[in-house]
């Protein structure tokens, strides 16, 4: 009985393999990452649980790396934010639209070669709202060190409470804690909605 | 008169408020999704403590990581201790850092210029 079970199962495995060796390149997708330095990546819904988990793994591979804690904490500082970005934005999607369940989803990627972490996320945002995040990341890439404390501290004392509670801080902690420019870019898929790419560097 | 105690999680820190002492400790990371929801109790005792305060009140905040939605509510907390120490009441607000980490340092600093209550900046060294 058993091994009539083990017998098909090994059956239905090898049929499955070779029909997917064919249609994708597992090899490839492994080389791409591999030179890419990708440490973890993710595509699809990002939900509370994951959001979870994926902080858990990477604080274990932040710590294994042996980082030094000033490099750590801000890496997963940053991590924290644009995951949670990822979470609120997917829920203001889903009550924004009915239907298209594929456009709450999310990509996110942080790879690390010699000298830096990379944080990348992508996700589709509606047409109509690319002009006005276009406008406050510039705003934010247009200050300096001392300039983003101050409109962190501005943004932070306004009165009032967005219902996620973020506040629009998100961004301007992340182009803080980075030290960098935040690099972003808006693809148009198709007439109401583009898909918005956030990279974000942080040197070791 | 009331005495909170929330355990610490991965995401959230762990709290004492003890209004009997007029002490307020939050201690490990924050880093909820929805804190508003986590920091009502605090903010609700704390406003209530606020009508009727101890002559000092003492605040220990000792954060390894806290995110941009948590830190709104730390600064509701921070501002009922204003009310309080506006009314001539002794508050002092204490600061814990690692080493090392200047982040942590600037977003005590950031407080500070916002909040008009005594601060100390404590360096944890380890």
């Amino acid at each position: 009985m058993s091994f009539e079970r083990s017998t098909t199962k090994c059956a239905l495995v090898s049929n499955i393999s070779e029909k997917t060796a064919m249609k994708f390149d597992i090899y490839s997708f492994y080389k791409k990452m591999e030179h890419n330095d990708i440490m973890l990546s993710f595509k699809g819904d990002i939900t509370s649980e994951l959001l979870s988990s994926m902080l858990q793994i990477m604080e274990t591979k932040l710590e294994n790396l042996d980082e030094q804690p000033k490099v750590r904490k801000k890496v997963y500082n940053v991590l924290v934010e644009c995951l949670q970005n990822l979470y609120h934005h997917r829920d203001e999607m889903r009550a924004d639209m009915s239907g298209d369940e594929a456009k709450n989803q999310a990509i996110f990627m942080i790879s690390k070669n010699t000298v830096e972490y990379n944080i990348m996320t992508g996700n589709f945002v509606r047409s109509d709202k690319v002009g006005s995040l276009q406008a406050r990341i510039d705003k934010i890439n247009a200050m300096d060190k001392d300039e983003l404390k101050q409109y962190y501290q501005d943004v932070l004392s306004l009165e009032g409470f967005s219902e996620k509670g973020g506040g629009g801080l998100g961004f301007i902690d992340i182009a803080r804690k980075s030290g960098q420019k935040l690099n972003y870019e808006f693809l148009k898929i198709e007439e109401n909605f583009s898909f918005f790419s956030l990279y974000i560097k942080i040197s070791q | 008169m009331d005495k909170i105690t929330i355990e610490g999680t991965s995401k959230t820190p762990t709290i004492i408020f003890d209004s009997e002492a007029g002490l307020l400790e939050l201690k490990g990371r924050s880093i909820p999704e929805n804190s508003i929801e986590f920091y009502k109790p605090v903010v609700e005792s704390l406003d209530k403590y606020s009508q009727e305060p101890k002559d000092k009140t003492s605040v220990n905040i000792q954060l390894e990581y806290f995110n941009t939605s948590s830190s709104k509510c730390i600064l509701d907390l921070f501002k009922k201790l204003e009310s309080i120490h506006k009314t001539g009441k002794d508050v002092v607000i204490n600061w814990f850092y690692e080493e090392d980490d200047e982040d942590m340092l600037e977003a005590g600093e950031d407080y500070q210029a916002i909040i008009k209550v005594p601060f100390k900046m404590i360096e944890v060294t380890n």
